[in-house]
């Protein structure tokens, strides 16, 4: 059997799994909703989100250690992961096909040649591993196992050539150099902007299902929106569309997954290779190969990314796929670019720190899922995949925009106003669905007192505070309990002045003059204030004639003129009880810029952020 | 000029039949979306719910004592002659429950779930070809319905769970009414009903006063509906009348009395042990009423909804069958 039948099969089956799983997605217990379907499984076989975090955070968490399965079958079979199962590459390849169907073959051939900018993603990689690294190596510092792992590199570098061990030395120097930077320089991990898993993750989640959704099936009532969806879009459509004319592009120049595992490759055991060392030099194995690794020259490991067409255009049977004698064609990684690049990488995160936001003007606005970690662990994790966006019920998860610092790009934040409600109190699906618990999970208890910001009543906008209009919905919807929203009553005298009495009788009071709004202070919420100051709900009224309710009070028998009033409920937020779960500020009727509002102020995860001179004991008031 | 630089007349005929047609075509397709008057104001066709109320029979009322919500509805209605007597074969029934929160079902925010499958299980027993479910709820539809436990009840039961969706809804009006005018209501799911049951739990509310069978009819409201908070009582009014169930049922068996309407601990409960069916949802509010120790005055939309001839205040004036069950 041709394996690339098999090679094909495997693309199709990975790229359906992968659209299922995202499809599968939903809160809900349906068998094609989200009930222990693996919807993180391509993020946790992905090395590099893998990587990343462990040097980010010096852990790898949960999920995580299947990206070592990966790793071991690269180290067995080269790029198999590239060729057959990555959804992206799968995207490229169709369009690469498509582009190059009706090409000559020496066009085809033109198409594939190996260029030295493919180099290029061995720099991105070193740019964000250094990058994710700048901090993860300081704080890795304090454990032995990082420091055993460093002093292991040195050692294999100086074994091996000397290149190596600069390299070494010269990471550990940018340690150094880093360590001075501590202050402001925690994780600055941006894998997630490039990793095209997690750029898949982005498109399927916030471009391609909210524009299906509705259609064949309903994967949720209403509409989703996403935030800057069309970013997502545009990278995925660049690297499919520009693999129309350079097959694989982003694979070749751009992947640092790619990159990874070419490097990983270096020590695969099976790779493609030719059984004699001189062929005629036809070149029709290079028409139609997809990694552009030289099969008809040198066979360029570290870009093969096994998709076997050469194997089955070779006219002499050349190639072959299994253990070859001879070590792999190395890498020419250009030692002063690397060493740029790791530079680079290293110095962003500092550099990007700088900006105020990361410190004492942080933006207010940035409210961020329930069990969030503080920011900086917070952004030494999350790799922008979008799991926890997309899993919010109640679409309240955004994508940031570049609006809180570029370094927190398409990283989840509340958006009250764009979401179906606010955070459902019952509710802790993106803690358990992170992928490397830069959410981490929480339990229910402990979601109810959590805080992820407080809501400030505007009394400019308020109905009842600024026009004399009840209202109340934030109190209302208010979901803890005791409600942190309390209320205040008010009542608010009308425009209308002292009004003189003609007359009381069994019928009502009768005014001299006919002010009143016919049957407009009907409405429950209107009273008369006597002269001696009491208080009568008004049940109906004429232009010149009121009834009120029977209280049991003498109706005023002077002729002291009465006054009108409105009684209002003036809402009051107490911040010891107010998790900010935003449901007020949703529900708010007051749309457009609401006048009740949650920002990030008294959150758990800051202590500096605090309001309240005590911190209040859990469900206590 | 040669003749070889002259045109054929063969050639000069196609081509001015060639030059006519794509002139017609766009000519035609001018005059065809030629729109000389521009938009024009939306002319509104406001529709209204039909009476659902049951004809022939007088108003009746039956008040339940006791802690099992299922047998106090099933002792109810045996007590009122049977769900026979509201529910014929072939009725296709609607339930309209208070799911408005996303929030478990043991603290009472919401309708209970025993009841809505016992009520579903009892109008199908009865000979329903159709009984459905559905609420416009506050917090996230699909969450309320599933964690509320109404959806799983009722779908087992066999009933049909209704979400909202923007379709349901169409502009309605009630006649001489002030709030509730070309206004978005979810009419949707009434399409082709006979029978109308309200469903909801004895509440406090904070604007209102409380939240019984006549503030539930508010969840059929769309549009920004919140900013009817500003004269809720004449908005419960309005509701009163806009829609006229055929029957109401009132869980008071744990009424919330503080911290309504959304609830959210046990302390917010108080056993009351009470279950209200009834046919004039007036009455049957102004029994709940008392479950709160409310007076009507501080109820005002009762009294309003009264004047408004959707019921009566004095439930007295109903006899009201009382009786004990479990």
């Amino acid at each position: 059997m041709d394996m690339r039948v098999v090679r094909r099969i495997c693309q199709i089956f990975f790229l359906a799994l992968f659209l299922w799983l995202c499809a599968v997605m939903t809160l809900g217990t349906g068998w094609r909703q989200l009930r222990g379907w693996p919807v993180n499984w391509f993020l946790q076989i992905d090395p590099l989100v893998g990587l990343g975090t462990l040097l980010s955070t010096g852990r790898l968490y949960a999920g995580m250690i299947w990206s070592l399965a990966v790793v071991c079958m690269t180290l067995a079979f080269g790029r198999f992961f590239c060729g057959w199962v990555c959804p992206l590459g799968t995207c490229q390849q169709a369009a690469g096909y498509a582009g190059r169907r009706t090409r000559s073959l020496a066009g085809k051939v033109a198409v594939n040649q190996y260029h030295g900018a493919q180099n290029l993603k061995y720099w991105i990689l070193a740019a964000l591993a250094a990058a994710a690294a700048g901090s993860g190596m300081f704080q890795g510092m304090m454990h032995v196992p990082w420091l055993v792992a460093v002093i292991v590199c040195i050692a294999i570098g100086y074994f091996r050539g000397v290149s190596a061990f600069y390299l070494g030395v010269g990471l550990m120097l940018f340690w150094a150099l880093v360590a001075g930077f501590q202050k402001i320089a925690p994780g600055f991990l941006q894998i997630g902007l490039l990793d095209p898993i997690c750029l898949m993750q982005r498109f399927v989640n916030f471009v391609m299902l909210p524009l299906v959704d509705g259609g064949i099936v309903d994967m949720y009532p209403g509409n989703r929106f996403y935030a800057l969806g069309w970013f997502s879009a545009a990278m995925v459509g660049f690297a499919v569309a520009a693999s129309v004319r350079i097959p694989r592009f982003y694979c070749r120049y751009v992947c640092p997954l790619g990159a990874l595992f070419g490097l990983i490759s270096q020590a695969s055991l099976w790779t493609l290779f030719r059984k004699n060392v001189q062929c005629r030099k036809c070149r029709v194995c290079e028409k139609d190969c997809e990694g552009a690794c030289e099969p008809s020259d040198r066979f360029r490991v570290s870009e093969c990314v096994l998709c076997l067409n050469c194997m089955a255009s070779c006219p002499d049977d050349e190639i072959r796929f299994g253990i070859a004698s001879g070590r792999p064609l190395p890498i020419d990684l250009e030692r002063r670019r690397l060493l740029g690049a790791v530079v680079l990488g290293v110095a962003a995160g500092p550099v990007s720190r700088l900006d105020p936001l990361n410190a004492a003007a942080w933006n207010p606005e940035l409210v961020r899922p329930p069990g969030s970690l503080d920011e900086a662990e917070f952004l030494s994790r999350c790799v922008k995949c979008g799991q926890c966006v997309r899993i919010c019920p109640t679409n309240v998860i955004q994508p940031a925009g570049i609006e809180y610092g570029f370094s927190r790009w398409a990283t989840p934040v509340l958006n009250f106003r764009a979401g179906a409600s606010g955070c459902q109190l019952n509710c802790i699906a993106c803690g358990h669905l992170c992928p490397t618990a830069a959410i981490r999970p929480l339990g229910l208890d402990e979601k109810k007192t959590l805080r992820i910001g407080t809501a400030f009543v505007d009394w400019g906008r308020c109905l009842p505070w600024a026009m004399d209009r009840p209202c109340i919905v934030c109190q209302e919807t208010c979901p803890v309990s005791p409600k942190a929203i309390s209320t205040r009553i008010h009542f608010s005298f009308l425009d209308l002045g002292p009004l003189a009495v003609e007359a009381v009788d069994a019928a009502g009071i009768h005014l001299k003059e006919s002010v009143l709004p016919p049957d407009q202070l009907a409405t429950g919420d209107y009273y008369c204030v006597t002269g001696q100051d009491v208080y009568l709900r008004i049940l109906a009224n004429t232009d010149r004639l009121l009834v009120l309710e029977d209280s049991g009070v003498q109706h005023p028998v002077s002729e002291d003129p009465i006054r009108i009033a409105i009684r209002l409920q003036r809402p009051v937020v107490d911040p010891n009880r107010c998790i900010g779960c935003g449901i007020c500020q949703h529900e708010c009727p007051v749309r457009g810029k609401p006048a009740i509002c949650v920002t990030a102020e008294n959150e758990s995860r800051h202590r500096s952020h605090a309001l309240l001179i005590s911190e209040p004991q859990s469900g206590q008031p | 000029m040669g003749p070889e630089d002259l045109i054929s007349r063969r050639n000069f005929l196609a081509r001015a039949l060639q030059a006519g047609l794509t002139g017609t075509l766009v000519a035609g397709g001018g005059i065809l979306f030629y729109d000389p008057d521009g938009p024009m104001p939306p002319v509104v066709q406001a529709v209204s719910l039909p009476d659902f109320s049951i004809s022939g029979i007088k108003k009746q009322l039956c008040i339940v004592h006791g802690p099992d919500r299922k047998k106090s509805l099933r002792s109810a209605f045996q007590a009122l002659g049977g769900m026979e007597s509201f529910i014929r074969p072939k009725d296709r029934v609607l339930i309209k429950v208070n799911a408005a929160f996303a929030t478990p079902p043991q603290l009472g925010a919401t309708t209970h779930p025993e009841l809505v499958s016992e009520t579903v299980r009892m109008c199908i027993e009865s000979g329903a070809a159709y009984v459905a479910v559905t609420d416009n709820p506050i917090n996230d539809p699909q969450s309320c319905f599933e964690l509320t436990g109404i959806g799983p009840a009722a779908r087992q039961a066999g009933a049909r769970v209704i979400l909202p969706d923007p379709g349901a809804f169409a502009p309605l009006t009630v006649p001489n009414a002030r709030l509730i005018r070309n206004w978005p209501v979810m009419v949707g799911p009434f399409e082709g009903i006979t029978r109308v049951i309200g469903m909801a739990p004895v509440k406090d509310h904070h604007r209102s006063g409380a939240s019984m069978t006549l503030k539930n009819w508010y969840g059929l409201l769309g549009g920004r509906r919140n900013i009817f908070h500003q004269d809720i009582h004449t908005i419960i009014q309005e509701l009163s009348i806009m829609i006229r169930p055929s029957l109401v049922i009132l869980d008071g068996v744990a009424a919330m009395v503080r911290n309504g309407p959304t609830g959210g601990s046990f302390s917010d409960l108080r056993r009351t042990d009470t279950l209200i069916v009834g046919t004039d949802p007036v009455a049957v509010d102004a029994v709940g009423a008392s479950l709160l120790q409310r007076s009507l005055d501080q109820l005002p939309f009762l009294e309003k909804a009264e004047a408004a001839g959707a019921g009566t205040v004095n439930y007295e004036s109903l006899n009201p069958i009382r009786i004990t069950a479990g």
